[in-house]
């Protein structure tokens, strides 16, 4: 019994280390889709995004980022990620920081 | 050596009504004999963004030989005609007569001027747009500028607004036709045109851009495809 049972812990490990390797590597790619799009709608070089942290301000910091072109990148977020984003979905919370419109992309990928 | 040019055409409206317009002209080389490139403009919002890139594809192609003409066409750039009397269906048969007037044999489609391409002049649609992409985004805009100013709308009160009463999006003036065939518009891609999309040309599309930019490789790349499939053999 104590056997089977540390053999079904150990069969339940695999999957799931699997699974998070997966989740890494779609967090990662959502993480590169994401900071793309802001290249594209700031204007910005590939470099001077990817330092872009979780703590890094968007809208209110950025003064590229009026509502015309938080407008476009989140339409831009629909089309590239493949998801939906409802009016109710934008708050300030989520276009504040980078961590924060990571956190949702993720969120919206995952419902997918 | 490459010369341009403003004229004026005179777009023939139903009832015998006429509006007087521009075009922006750029000459072309005789070794292109009469090929003449219509120019449909990006619409609304994008336009303005995708002006400069315009002309800077212009002036690509009339240095590689190949005229170009882009007309305003009611209600669109330095036209005095209300943008709000206008409807996409009535476009479409504005740049068939522009195409005539000025003398254009081949069209480039530029995002959602892909809506109003003529189905018979042979040419390219660059990045062609939906309707419904271009009012998603003017939509969202104007959802957006309302927040901030305290003042919830949503997209479904504003698309009812749009198709009864016509609607002001990101400072465009819809009248309720347009507002509902843009709902609707898919790209006019006949069998006489081609898609030419981003990736074609490398880097990213500037009606992204939160301010107006330009990119002369772009526009090199885009003058060189178009050029190219119409150099005389």
């Amino acid at each position: 019994m104590i056997k089977k049972a540390g053999t079904e812990t150990g069969s339940e490990m695999m999957p799931d280390a699997e699974q998070q390797t997966a989740s890494e590597i779609a967090a990662t790619k959502i993480d590169a889709d994401l900071k793309q799009i802001l290249c594209d709608v700031l204007g910005l070089d590939v470099d001077e995004v990817a330092d872009f942290d979780e703590d890094t301000g968007l809208f209110g910091h950025l003064p590229e980022l009026d509502s015309m072109a938080v407008a476009g990148l989140l339409t831009e977020m629909e089309d590239r990620l493949d998801i939906i984003i409802e009016d109710e979905d934008v708050d300030g919370e989520m276009l504040e920081t980078y961590g924060g419109l990571l956190g949702f992309a993720q969120t919206k990928v995952a419902e997918r | 050596m490459t010369s341009l040019g403003i004229s004026q055409w005179t777009c023939a409206r139903g009832q015998g009504g006429t509006s007087k317009e521009l075009a922006l002209q750029f000459d072309g080389e005789p070794e292109f004999g009469d090929h003449k490139l219509l120019i449909l403009p990006a619409l609304f919002d994008e336009a303005n963004k995708m002006r400069r890139q315009t002309m800077l594809l212009m002036r690509e192609l009339s240095a590689a030989g190949l005229a170009s003409a882009l007309p305003d066409l009611p209600g669109m750039n330095e036209s005095l005609a209300p943008l709000s009397d206008q409807s996409l269906s009535q476009w479409r048969d504005d740049a068939a007569t522009t195409a005539d007037q000025l003398g254009a044999t081949h069209v480039l489609a530029i995002r959602g001027g892909a809506l109003i391409a003529p189905a018979t002049l042979h040419g390219w649609h660059y990045a062609p747009a939906s309707g419904a992409r271009l009012l998603r985004n003017m939509l969202r805009s104007r959802i957006l500028a309302a927040k901030e100013a305290g003042r919830a709308e949503t997209t479904a009160q504003l698309g009812e607004m749009g198709r009864n009463d016509g609607i002001e999006l990101a400072g465009w003036r819809f009248g309720a036709e347009m507002f509902g065939e843009l709902q609707h518009a898919e790209p006019a891609i006949s069998d006489q045109h081609t898609v030419i999309e981003q990736a074609d040309l490398g880097g990213a599309g500037l009606w992204l851009r939160a301010e107006a930019g330009e990119d002369i490789a772009q526009a090199k790349a885009l003058a060189a495809l178009i050029t190219n499939a119409l150099m005389p053999q």
